[in-house]
Protein backbone atom coordinates (compact mmCIF):
# COMPACT_ATOMS: atom_id res chain seq x y z
CA UNK A 1 0.00 0.00 0.00
CA UNK A 2 2.62 2.54 1.40
CA UNK A 3 5.11 1.27 -2.00
CA UNK A 4 6.82 3.88 -3.40
CA UNK A 5 6.01 3.53 -7.32
CA UNK A 6 8.55 6.92 -8.47
CA UNK A 7 11.48 6.55 -10.22
CA UNK A 8 14.19 6.70 -8.43
CA UNK A 9 15.65 10.35 -8.00
CA UNK A 10 19.19 9.67 -8.48
CA UNK A 11 19.93 7.50 -11.23
CA UNK A 12 23.62 8.25 -11.38
CA UNK A 13 24.02 6.20 -8.15
CA UNK A 14 22.34 3.27 -8.82
CA UNK A 15 25.81 0.80 -7.51
CA UNK A 16 24.90 2.34 -4.05
CA UNK A 17 21.73 2.14 -4.15
CA UNK A 18 21.50 -1.45 -5.06
CA UNK A 19 24.26 -2.05 -1.90
CA UNK A 20 21.78 -0.82 0.10
CA UNK A 21 19.06 -2.86 -1.47
CA UNK A 22 21.16 -6.18 -0.45
CA UNK A 23 22.33 -5.08 2.88
CA UNK A 24 18.50 -4.91 4.00
CA UNK A 25 17.53 -8.65 4.26
CA UNK A 26 20.52 -9.08 5.92
CA UNK A 27 19.65 -5.53 8.37
CA UNK A 28 16.02 -7.47 8.35
CA UNK A 29 17.15 -10.64 9.65
CA UNK A 30 19.40 -9.28 12.47
CA UNK A 31 16.02 -7.22 13.42
CA UNK A 32 14.31 -10.53 13.51
CA UNK A 33 17.09 -12.76 14.65
CA UNK A 34 17.01 -10.39 17.82
CA UNK A 35 13.15 -10.82 18.32
CA UNK A 36 14.02 -14.41 18.70
CA UNK A 37 16.72 -14.06 20.82
CA UNK A 38 14.33 -11.79 23.89
CA UNK A 39 12.01 -14.63 23.46
CA UNK A 40 14.45 -17.54 23.35
CA UNK A 41 15.86 -15.61 26.48
CA UNK A 42 12.56 -14.84 28.22
CA UNK A 43 11.45 -18.45 27.62
CA UNK A 44 14.80 -19.80 28.95
CA UNK A 45 14.53 -17.77 31.96
CA UNK A 46 11.05 -18.10 32.64
CA UNK A 47 9.82 -22.08 31.70
CA UNK A 48 11.53 -23.25 34.65
CA UNK A 49 9.62 -21.08 37.15
CA UNK A 50 6.34 -21.55 35.52
CA UNK A 51 7.23 -25.61 36.16
CA UNK A 52 8.12 -25.00 39.65
CA UNK A 53 5.80 -26.33 41.58
CA UNK A 54 7.01 -24.26 44.82
CA UNK A 55 6.34 -21.30 42.79
CA UNK A 56 2.45 -20.71 42.22
CA UNK A 57 2.13 -18.00 39.74
CA UNK A 58 -1.25 -18.89 38.68
CA UNK A 59 -2.45 -17.58 41.82
CA UNK A 60 -4.28 -14.39 42.96
CA UNK A 61 -2.02 -14.05 46.03
CA UNK A 62 1.53 -12.15 45.81
CA UNK A 63 3.15 -12.58 49.21
CA UNK A 64 6.82 -12.56 49.00
CA UNK A 65 7.55 -12.86 52.41
CA UNK A 66 5.33 -15.90 52.93
CA UNK A 67 6.50 -17.43 49.44
CA UNK A 68 3.48 -16.81 47.57
CA UNK A 69 4.07 -15.48 44.13
CA UNK A 70 0.86 -15.17 42.50
CA UNK A 71 0.88 -12.87 39.55
CA UNK A 72 -3.37 -13.33 38.50
CA UNK A 73 -4.17 -10.44 40.39
CA UNK A 74 -1.66 -8.38 38.05
CA UNK A 75 -2.75 -10.04 34.99
CA UNK A 76 -6.36 -9.23 35.78
CA UNK A 77 -5.46 -5.22 36.42
CA UNK A 78 -3.37 -5.14 33.32
CA UNK A 79 -6.93 -6.75 30.99
CA UNK A 80 -8.98 -4.36 32.81
CA UNK A 81 -6.94 -1.19 32.28
CA UNK A 82 -6.43 -2.41 28.51
CA UNK A 83 -9.83 -3.40 27.71
CA UNK A 84 -12.12 -0.20 29.76
CA UNK A 85 -9.20 2.20 27.97
CA UNK A 86 -9.27 1.08 24.50
CA UNK A 87 -13.41 0.93 24.78
CA UNK A 88 -13.48 5.00 26.14
CA UNK A 89 -10.77 5.87 23.67
CA UNK A 90 -12.50 4.47 20.66
CA UNK A 91 -15.62 6.10 20.40
CA UNK A 92 -13.26 9.42 21.33
CA UNK A 93 -11.34 8.44 18.63
CA UNK A 94 -14.06 7.90 15.83
CA UNK A 95 -15.91 11.27 17.44
CA UNK A 96 -12.50 13.67 16.63
CA UNK A 97 -11.41 11.86 13.70
CA UNK A 98 -15.54 12.52 12.29
CA UNK A 99 -15.14 16.38 13.03
CA UNK A 100 -11.64 16.47 11.49
CA UNK A 101 -13.48 15.06 8.02
CA UNK A 102 -15.68 17.91 7.72
CA UNK A 103 -15.14 20.68 5.47
CA UNK A 104 -15.87 23.21 7.38
CA UNK A 105 -14.46 22.45 10.22
CA UNK A 106 -11.21 22.22 8.26
CA UNK A 107 -9.46 24.83 10.50
CA UNK A 108 -10.37 23.28 13.70
CA UNK A 109 -8.82 19.99 12.05
CA UNK A 110 -5.75 21.14 11.36
CA UNK A 111 -5.39 22.61 14.67
CA UNK A 112 -6.38 19.05 16.04
CA UNK A 113 -4.11 17.04 13.65
CA UNK A 114 -1.51 19.40 15.10
CA UNK A 115 -2.67 18.78 18.94
CA UNK A 116 -2.15 14.90 17.89
CA UNK A 117 0.89 14.80 16.87
CA UNK A 118 2.05 17.03 19.92
CA UNK A 119 0.44 14.99 22.53
CA UNK A 120 1.67 11.67 21.03
CA UNK A 121 4.97 13.17 21.62
CA UNK A 122 4.73 14.02 24.96
CA UNK A 123 6.72 11.70 27.62
CA UNK A 124 4.12 9.71 29.81
CA UNK A 125 5.76 10.97 33.03
CA UNK A 126 4.54 14.55 32.15
CA UNK A 127 0.96 13.09 32.24
CA UNK A 128 2.05 11.06 35.45
CA UNK A 129 2.76 14.22 37.21
CA UNK A 130 0.29 16.37 36.12
CA UNK A 131 -2.42 13.68 37.31
CA UNK A 132 -0.75 13.30 40.75
CA UNK A 133 -0.85 16.54 41.30
CA UNK A 134 -5.08 17.65 39.78
CA UNK A 135 -6.37 13.77 39.05
CA UNK A 136 -5.95 12.40 42.07
CA UNK A 137 -6.74 14.72 44.64
CA UNK A 138 -10.21 15.49 42.54
CA UNK A 139 -11.22 11.98 42.43
CA UNK A 140 -10.46 11.41 46.34
CA UNK A 141 -12.20 14.42 46.66
CA UNK A 142 -15.16 13.89 44.59
CA UNK A 143 -15.93 10.11 44.72
CA UNK A 144 -14.92 9.81 49.26
CA UNK A 145 -13.86 6.71 48.44
CA UNK A 146 -10.03 5.81 48.67
CA UNK A 147 -6.80 7.54 48.03
CA UNK A 148 -7.75 8.52 44.85
CA UNK A 149 -4.95 6.29 43.50
CA UNK A 150 -6.80 3.98 41.80
CA UNK A 151 -7.35 1.86 38.60
CA UNK A 152 -9.44 4.41 37.50
CA UNK A 153 -6.66 7.29 37.30
CA UNK A 154 -4.66 4.93 35.28
CA UNK A 155 -7.36 4.49 32.44
CA UNK A 156 -8.19 8.24 32.49
CA UNK A 157 -4.90 9.12 32.04
CA UNK A 158 -3.58 5.93 29.78
CA UNK A 159 -6.77 6.89 27.21
CA UNK A 160 -5.31 10.66 26.96
CA UNK A 161 -1.72 8.39 26.00
CA UNK A 162 -3.37 5.86 23.17
CA UNK A 163 -6.08 8.57 21.66
CA UNK A 164 -3.60 10.49 19.69
CA UNK A 165 -2.00 7.42 18.28
CA UNK A 166 -5.49 5.90 17.44
CA UNK A 167 -6.32 9.33 15.91
CA UNK A 168 -3.82 9.45 13.60
CA UNK A 169 -4.38 5.92 12.74
CA UNK A 170 -8.03 6.50 11.99
CA UNK A 171 -7.74 9.64 10.05
CA UNK A 172 -4.35 9.23 7.78
CA UNK A 173 -7.00 5.96 6.21
CA UNK A 174 -10.25 8.33 6.84
CA UNK A 175 -8.92 11.71 5.29
CA UNK A 176 -7.87 10.09 1.59
CA UNK A 177 -11.08 8.10 1.61
CA UNK A 178 -12.93 11.16 1.65
CA UNK A 179 -11.27 13.32 -0.43
CA UNK A 180 -11.66 10.11 -2.72
CA UNK A 181 -15.08 10.15 -2.16
CA UNK A 182 -16.44 13.55 -1.37
CA UNK A 183 -16.90 15.12 -5.05
CA UNK A 184 -19.09 12.32 -6.43
CA UNK A 185 -21.12 11.56 -3.24
CA UNK A 186 -21.72 15.24 -2.91
CA UNK A 187 -22.27 15.63 -6.68
CA UNK A 188 -24.99 13.01 -6.20
CA UNK A 189 -26.54 14.94 -3.29
CA UNK A 190 -25.22 13.73 0.00
CA UNK A 191 -24.80 15.53 3.11
CA UNK A 192 -21.26 15.49 4.46
CA UNK A 193 -22.66 14.00 7.16
CA UNK A 194 -23.99 11.39 5.30
CA UNK A 195 -20.85 10.42 3.42
CA UNK A 196 -19.04 9.92 6.71
CA UNK A 197 -21.54 7.70 8.44
CA UNK A 198 -22.66 5.72 5.27
CA UNK A 199 -19.28 5.71 3.24
CA UNK A 200 -16.32 6.19 5.23
CA UNK A 201 -17.71 4.89 8.52
CA UNK A 202 -18.68 1.65 7.05
CA UNK A 203 -15.43 0.99 4.64
CA UNK A 204 -13.17 1.79 7.79
CA UNK A 205 -14.33 -0.76 9.73
CA UNK A 206 -10.83 -2.98 9.71
CA UNK A 207 -8.76 0.47 10.29
CA UNK A 208 -11.39 0.93 13.53
CA UNK A 209 -10.61 -3.06 14.83
CA UNK A 210 -6.49 -2.29 13.83
CA UNK A 211 -6.55 0.91 15.72
CA UNK A 212 -8.42 -0.33 18.65
CA UNK A 213 -5.78 -3.09 18.99
CA UNK A 214 -3.16 -0.63 18.68
CA UNK A 215 -4.51 1.43 21.70
CA UNK A 216 -5.24 -2.03 23.37
CA UNK A 217 -1.19 -3.25 23.13
CA UNK A 218 -0.13 0.54 24.17
CA UNK A 219 -1.94 0.72 26.78
CA UNK A 220 -1.51 -3.15 28.17
CA UNK A 221 2.34 -1.75 27.82
CA UNK A 222 2.46 1.24 28.97
CA UNK A 223 4.25 1.17 32.66
CA UNK A 224 4.73 4.58 34.18
CA UNK A 225 0.90 6.04 34.69
CA UNK A 226 -0.38 2.60 36.25
CA UNK A 227 2.70 2.69 38.57
CA UNK A 228 2.64 6.65 39.53
CA UNK A 229 -1.56 6.39 39.67
CA UNK A 230 -2.89 3.18 40.17
CA UNK A 231 -1.77 2.35 43.60
CA UNK A 232 0.22 -0.78 43.23
CA UNK A 233 -2.04 -2.64 45.71
CA UNK A 234 -1.29 -6.41 44.43
CA UNK A 235 -5.00 -7.07 45.44
CA UNK A 236 -7.77 -8.86 42.81
CA UNK A 237 -10.61 -6.55 42.68
CA UNK A 238 -13.28 -5.45 40.16
CA UNK A 239 -13.87 -2.06 41.80
CA UNK A 240 -12.49 0.47 39.11
CA UNK A 241 -11.97 2.56 42.77
CA UNK A 242 -9.73 0.39 44.20
CA UNK A 243 -6.01 0.38 44.30
CA UNK A 244 -4.53 -1.79 41.63
CA UNK A 245 -1.00 -3.04 40.02
CA UNK A 246 -0.99 -3.88 36.75
CA UNK A 247 1.62 -6.47 35.47
CA UNK A 248 4.35 -3.66 33.89
CA UNK A 249 4.06 -1.48 37.60
CA UNK A 250 4.31 -5.12 38.99
CA UNK A 251 7.80 -5.62 36.87
CA UNK A 252 9.17 -2.14 37.59
CA UNK A 253 8.62 -2.62 41.46
CA UNK A 254 10.12 -6.49 41.98
CA UNK A 255 12.70 -6.01 39.52
CA UNK A 256 14.41 -3.79 42.78
CA UNK A 257 14.24 -6.58 44.64
CA UNK A 258 17.66 -8.92 45.39
CA UNK A 259 18.44 -10.89 42.04
CA UNK A 260 19.18 -14.28 43.28
CA UNK A 261 15.14 -14.56 44.71
CA UNK A 262 12.20 -16.40 43.61
CA UNK A 263 10.26 -13.34 43.21
CA UNK A 264 12.96 -11.93 41.05
CA UNK A 265 13.20 -14.85 39.06
CA UNK A 266 9.01 -14.91 38.76
CA UNK A 267 8.95 -11.50 37.06
CA UNK A 268 10.51 -13.61 33.81
CA UNK A 269 7.30 -15.40 33.57
CA UNK A 270 5.30 -12.11 33.35
CA UNK A 271 7.46 -10.44 31.08
CA UNK A 272 7.28 -13.02 28.70
CA UNK A 273 3.19 -13.33 29.29
CA UNK A 274 3.66 -9.47 28.58
CA UNK A 275 5.44 -9.90 25.11
CA UNK A 276 3.26 -12.76 24.18
CA UNK A 277 0.15 -10.22 24.53
CA UNK A 278 1.78 -7.82 22.37
CA UNK A 279 2.81 -10.27 19.54
CA UNK A 280 -0.53 -11.34 19.05
CA UNK A 281 -1.68 -8.25 19.10
CA UNK A 282 0.72 -7.03 16.29
CA UNK A 283 -0.18 -10.08 14.36
CA UNK A 284 -4.06 -9.01 14.60
CA UNK A 285 -2.97 -5.89 13.50
CA UNK A 286 -1.16 -6.68 10.77
CA UNK A 287 -3.88 -9.31 9.25
CA UNK A 288 -6.26 -7.15 9.94
CA UNK A 289 -4.97 -4.04 8.10
CA UNK A 290 -3.53 -6.56 5.34
CA UNK A 291 -7.07 -7.39 4.74
CA UNK A 292 -8.74 -3.91 4.46
CA UNK A 293 -5.94 -2.76 1.86
CA UNK A 294 -7.63 -5.35 -0.40
CA UNK A 295 -10.82 -4.53 0.52
CA UNK A 296 -10.53 -0.70 -0.01
CA UNK A 297 -12.21 1.26 -2.49
CA UNK A 298 -8.38 2.67 -4.05
CA UNK A 299 -7.08 -1.06 -5.24
CA UNK B 1 11.85 51.53 56.28
CA UNK B 2 13.67 48.77 57.57
CA UNK B 3 11.81 46.55 59.76
CA UNK B 4 12.58 44.96 62.73
CA UNK B 5 12.50 41.46 61.03
CA UNK B 6 14.92 42.78 58.49
CA UNK B 7 17.00 44.32 61.04
CA UNK B 8 17.09 40.95 62.59
CA UNK B 9 17.75 38.71 59.58
CA UNK B 10 20.63 40.87 58.31
CA UNK B 11 21.88 40.69 62.16
CA UNK B 12 21.54 36.58 62.22
CA UNK B 13 23.53 36.52 58.54
CA UNK B 14 26.72 39.15 59.30
CA UNK B 15 26.59 36.97 62.79
CA UNK B 16 26.45 33.77 60.16
CA UNK B 17 29.33 34.65 58.09
CA UNK B 18 32.12 34.32 59.79
CA UNK B 19 30.67 30.62 60.66
CA UNK B 20 30.38 30.22 56.86
CA UNK B 21 33.55 31.37 55.91
CA UNK B 22 34.97 28.91 58.30
CA UNK B 23 33.05 26.30 56.94
CA UNK B 24 34.04 26.73 53.47
CA UNK B 25 38.03 26.69 54.21
CA UNK B 26 36.99 23.44 56.28
CA UNK B 27 35.38 22.07 52.85
CA UNK B 28 38.82 23.26 51.22
CA UNK B 29 40.60 20.92 53.41
CA UNK B 30 38.15 17.79 53.20
CA UNK B 31 37.74 18.10 49.76
CA UNK B 32 41.41 18.28 49.24
CA UNK B 33 41.44 14.64 48.72
CA UNK B 34 39.47 15.04 45.11
CA UNK B 35 42.59 17.41 43.93
CA UNK B 36 43.79 15.00 41.68
CA UNK B 37 41.16 12.36 41.11
CA UNK B 38 39.23 12.69 37.78
CA UNK B 39 36.48 10.44 36.43
CA UNK B 40 33.04 9.13 37.02
CA UNK B 41 31.54 7.88 40.05
CA UNK B 42 28.07 6.19 39.79
CA UNK B 43 25.74 6.02 43.19
CA UNK B 44 22.65 3.93 43.42
CA UNK B 45 20.41 2.36 45.86
CA UNK B 46 18.44 3.46 48.34
CA UNK B 47 16.24 6.33 48.17
CA UNK B 48 17.46 7.62 52.01
CA UNK B 49 20.73 7.98 51.54
CA UNK B 50 20.07 10.24 47.92
CA UNK B 51 19.73 13.94 50.29
CA UNK B 52 23.54 13.17 51.87
CA UNK B 53 24.82 11.76 48.54
CA UNK B 54 23.27 14.87 46.59
CA UNK B 55 25.28 17.24 49.19
CA UNK B 56 28.48 15.13 48.94
CA UNK B 57 28.60 15.50 45.30
CA UNK B 58 27.85 18.98 44.71
CA UNK B 59 30.61 19.88 46.83
CA UNK B 60 33.05 17.38 45.43
CA UNK B 61 32.10 18.49 41.81
CA UNK B 62 32.36 22.42 42.61
CA UNK B 63 35.70 21.68 44.30
CA UNK B 64 36.54 19.49 40.97
CA UNK B 65 34.62 20.13 37.96
CA UNK B 66 37.27 16.70 36.75
CA UNK B 67 35.25 14.44 38.52
CA UNK B 68 31.18 13.56 37.47
CA UNK B 69 29.08 12.15 40.10
CA UNK B 70 25.73 10.79 39.26
CA UNK B 71 23.22 9.52 41.75
CA UNK B 72 20.29 7.40 41.07
CA UNK B 73 17.50 5.89 43.32
CA UNK B 74 15.80 2.59 43.05
CA UNK B 75 15.86 1.08 46.73
CA UNK B 76 18.21 -0.91 48.98
CA UNK B 77 17.62 -4.04 46.61
CA UNK B 78 18.43 -2.01 43.18
CA UNK B 79 22.09 -0.83 45.30
CA UNK B 80 23.70 -4.22 46.34
CA UNK B 81 22.22 -5.38 42.32
CA UNK B 82 23.79 -2.41 41.02
CA UNK B 83 27.45 -2.61 42.56
CA UNK B 84 27.36 -6.75 42.99
CA UNK B 85 26.92 -6.26 38.95
CA UNK B 86 30.01 -3.35 38.93
CA UNK B 87 27.11 -0.97 37.41
CA UNK B 88 27.42 1.30 40.32
CA UNK B 89 30.60 2.07 42.38
CA UNK B 90 28.68 2.69 45.24
CA UNK B 91 25.93 0.81 45.78
CA UNK B 92 23.65 2.62 48.94
CA UNK B 93 21.18 -0.20 51.31
CA UNK B 94 19.16 1.00 54.33
CA UNK B 95 19.62 -2.61 55.39
CA UNK B 96 22.38 -4.87 56.36
CA UNK B 97 23.26 -7.25 53.07
CA UNK B 98 21.01 -10.24 52.92
CA UNK B 99 23.40 -13.23 52.62
CA UNK B 100 23.02 -13.77 49.30
CA UNK B 101 24.39 -10.31 48.82
CA UNK B 102 27.03 -10.90 50.51
CA UNK B 103 28.22 -13.28 49.26
CA UNK B 104 28.51 -11.58 45.81
CA UNK B 105 32.02 -10.10 47.08
CA UNK B 106 30.46 -6.82 48.70
CA UNK B 107 31.80 -4.71 51.56
CA UNK B 108 29.78 -2.54 53.38
CA UNK B 109 30.55 1.23 55.03
CA UNK B 110 27.74 1.71 57.46
CA UNK B 111 28.00 5.60 57.66
CA UNK B 112 24.46 6.96 59.71
CA UNK B 113 21.87 5.99 61.95
CA UNK B 114 18.08 6.54 60.67
CA UNK B 115 14.86 5.96 62.28
CA UNK B 116 11.64 4.95 60.27
CA UNK B 117 8.85 7.09 61.19
CA UNK B 118 5.33 6.43 61.12
CA UNK B 119 4.23 9.96 58.90
CA UNK B 120 0.30 11.73 58.34
CA UNK B 121 -1.10 14.53 56.79
CA UNK B 122 -0.43 17.80 58.71
CA UNK B 123 -4.30 18.27 58.84
CA UNK B 124 -4.60 14.55 60.81
CA UNK B 125 -5.75 15.57 64.59
CA UNK B 126 -4.37 12.33 65.35
CA UNK B 127 -1.21 13.20 67.47
CA UNK B 128 0.39 9.93 69.12
CA UNK B 129 -0.29 6.42 68.00
CA UNK B 130 0.76 3.11 69.65
CA UNK B 131 3.06 0.46 68.00
CA UNK B 132 0.02 -1.61 68.22
CA UNK B 133 -2.09 0.67 66.76
CA UNK B 134 0.60 0.99 63.77
CA UNK B 135 0.09 -3.08 63.97
CA UNK B 136 -3.37 -2.81 63.88
CA UNK B 137 -3.67 -0.16 61.09
CA UNK B 138 -1.37 -1.97 58.69
CA UNK B 139 -3.01 -5.35 59.47
CA UNK B 140 -6.45 -4.12 58.48
CA UNK B 141 -8.05 -4.36 61.57
CA UNK B 142 -8.79 -0.55 62.37
CA UNK B 143 -9.81 1.31 59.30
CA UNK B 144 -10.86 4.35 60.30
CA UNK B 145 -9.48 7.29 61.70
CA UNK B 146 -12.61 7.96 64.41
CA UNK B 147 -11.35 4.63 66.38
CA UNK B 148 -8.09 6.73 67.38
CA UNK B 149 -9.75 10.41 67.86
CA UNK B 150 -9.53 11.50 64.35
CA UNK B 151 -12.05 12.17 61.53
CA UNK B 152 -14.21 9.73 60.25
CA UNK B 153 -12.82 9.18 57.46
CA UNK B 154 -11.37 5.46 55.93
CA UNK B 155 -7.59 5.08 56.27
CA UNK B 156 -5.58 5.56 53.59
CA UNK B 157 -2.55 3.25 53.48
CA UNK B 158 0.28 4.04 52.33
CA UNK B 159 3.53 1.16 51.96
CA UNK B 160 6.68 0.70 50.12
CA UNK B 161 7.61 -1.73 47.58
CA UNK B 162 9.48 -5.03 48.80
CA UNK B 163 13.04 -3.80 47.47
CA UNK B 164 12.72 -1.03 50.17
CA UNK B 165 15.04 -0.71 53.06
CA UNK B 166 12.54 0.93 54.70
CA UNK B 167 9.70 -1.44 54.26
CA UNK B 168 12.06 -4.00 55.48
CA UNK B 169 13.11 -2.08 58.70
CA UNK B 170 9.40 -1.13 59.17
CA UNK B 171 7.96 -4.59 58.95
CA UNK B 172 11.04 -5.90 61.28
CA UNK B 173 10.99 -3.56 63.84
CA UNK B 174 7.23 -1.96 64.01
CA UNK B 175 4.85 -4.20 62.96
CA UNK B 176 7.18 -7.14 64.22
CA UNK B 177 7.13 -9.10 61.06
CA UNK B 178 3.30 -8.85 61.32
CA UNK B 179 1.87 -8.62 57.35
CA UNK B 180 0.57 -5.75 55.44
CA UNK B 181 -2.57 -5.79 54.53
CA UNK B 182 -2.69 -6.15 50.14
CA UNK B 183 -5.32 -3.22 49.89
CA UNK B 184 -2.37 -0.71 50.62
CA UNK B 185 -0.98 1.39 48.08
CA UNK B 186 2.29 0.76 47.14
CA UNK B 187 5.03 3.56 46.40
CA UNK B 188 8.84 3.37 45.10
CA UNK B 189 10.73 5.82 47.04
CA UNK B 190 10.55 8.19 50.07
CA UNK B 191 9.55 11.33 48.19
CA UNK B 192 6.80 9.52 46.79
CA UNK B 193 5.81 8.50 49.99
CA UNK B 194 5.94 12.31 51.51
CA UNK B 195 3.99 13.23 48.26
CA UNK B 196 1.49 11.16 48.75
CA UNK B 197 0.83 11.44 52.49
CA UNK B 198 1.19 14.93 52.12
CA UNK B 199 -1.82 15.31 49.80
CA UNK B 200 -4.08 13.49 51.05
CA UNK B 201 -5.47 14.41 54.50
CA UNK B 202 -6.46 10.59 55.36
CA UNK B 203 -3.48 8.74 54.81
CA UNK B 204 -0.88 7.24 56.88
CA UNK B 205 2.47 6.19 55.51
CA UNK B 206 6.35 5.75 57.23
CA UNK B 207 8.97 7.07 56.11
CA UNK B 208 13.55 7.93 56.59
CA UNK B 209 13.11 10.45 59.46
CA UNK B 210 15.71 12.49 57.37
CA UNK B 211 12.46 13.07 54.71
CA UNK B 212 10.14 14.79 57.27
CA UNK B 213 9.69 18.03 56.59
CA UNK B 214 6.73 20.14 57.53
CA UNK B 215 4.77 18.70 54.75
CA UNK B 216 4.22 16.10 56.50
CA UNK B 217 4.20 14.80 61.26
CA UNK B 218 5.31 12.20 62.81
CA UNK B 219 3.35 11.60 65.40
CA UNK B 220 4.61 10.06 68.49
CA UNK B 221 5.12 6.38 68.78
CA UNK B 222 4.32 4.68 72.39
CA UNK B 223 4.55 8.44 73.59
CA UNK B 224 8.36 9.02 72.07
CA UNK B 225 8.94 11.66 69.66
CA UNK B 226 11.11 10.04 66.83
CA UNK B 227 13.92 13.10 66.83
CA UNK B 228 17.70 12.75 66.27
CA UNK B 229 18.19 12.57 69.70
CA UNK B 230 15.80 9.88 70.11
CA UNK B 231 17.19 7.71 67.40
CA UNK B 232 20.70 8.26 68.71
CA UNK B 233 20.34 7.27 72.34
CA UNK B 234 18.21 4.34 71.70
CA UNK B 235 14.53 5.37 73.14
CA UNK B 236 13.38 5.47 69.65
CA UNK B 237 13.29 1.96 68.80
CA UNK B 238 12.77 1.98 64.67
CA UNK B 239 16.18 2.70 63.66
CA UNK B 240 18.88 0.73 61.25
CA UNK B 241 21.49 1.89 59.92
CA UNK B 242 22.60 3.41 56.64
CA UNK B 243 25.06 1.49 54.83
CA UNK B 244 27.71 2.42 51.57
CA UNK B 245 28.47 -0.98 49.45
CA UNK B 246 31.27 -1.19 46.87
CA UNK B 247 32.17 -4.90 45.10
CA UNK B 248 35.28 -5.70 47.14
CA UNK B 249 37.65 -2.79 48.78
CA UNK B 250 37.09 0.32 47.24
CA UNK B 251 39.88 2.23 45.29
CA UNK B 252 40.51 5.32 44.03
CA UNK B 253 37.72 8.44 43.35
CA UNK B 254 35.80 5.35 45.27
CA UNK B 255 37.83 5.19 48.18
CA UNK B 256 38.25 8.70 48.20
CA UNK B 257 34.22 9.43 48.08
CA UNK B 258 33.69 6.89 51.23
CA UNK B 259 36.04 8.70 52.85
CA UNK B 260 34.25 12.02 52.43
CA UNK B 261 31.59 11.24 53.45
CA UNK B 262 32.94 9.94 57.14
CA UNK B 263 35.20 13.41 57.25
CA UNK B 264 33.88 16.42 59.25
CA UNK B 265 32.20 18.08 56.42
CA UNK B 266 30.19 14.44 55.22
CA UNK B 267 29.16 14.19 59.12
CA UNK B 268 27.67 18.36 58.17
CA UNK B 269 26.31 16.48 55.47
CA UNK B 270 24.28 13.51 57.19
CA UNK B 271 23.38 15.53 60.11
CA UNK B 272 21.40 18.52 58.08
CA UNK B 273 19.86 15.39 55.84
CA UNK B 274 18.69 14.34 59.98
CA UNK B 275 20.67 11.62 60.35
CA UNK B 276 23.06 10.69 63.13
CA UNK B 277 27.18 10.51 61.51
CA UNK B 278 28.20 6.68 62.40
CA UNK B 279 32.69 6.57 62.78
CA UNK B 280 34.42 4.69 60.41
CA UNK B 281 35.02 1.04 61.90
Amino acid sequence: MIADKRPPLNRGNVTGSDRLAALLPWLAGGVFGTIVAVFLLLGYFALPVLFDGNITLFSPIWRPEQGQYGIMAMVMASVMLAILASLIALPLAVGICGLCLFPQYRRIAALLRALMRLMAGVPTVVYGIAAVFLLVPWLRDTLHYGSGFCLLAAILMVVILILPVMIMLLDSHCRVLMQQLYPTASALGMTSSQIILHLILPSSRPVLAASTLLGLSRAIGDTLLPLMLAGNAPQLSANLLDSMRTLTAHIALVLATDSHSAEYNSLFAAGLLLLSVSTVTTILIRTITTRSGARSPQS
Amino acid sequence: MLSPTFLRNLLCSMLFIPAALLSISASATDTDRFAHLHGQLNIAGGTAHIPVMKQAARAIMTANPDIRITIAGGGSGVGAQQAAKGLAEIGNTGRALKPAEAAQGLVSFPFAIDGVAVILNPTNPVKALSSQQVADIYAGKITNWQTLGGADKTINLFTRDEASGTRAVFVKKLLHNGSVVTKANVVPSNGAMKTAVARDPAAIGYSSVGYIDNTVVAPTLDGIHPSNEACANGHYPVVRKLYMNTKGEPQGLTRAFIDFIYSPQGAGYIRSSGYIPLAQQ
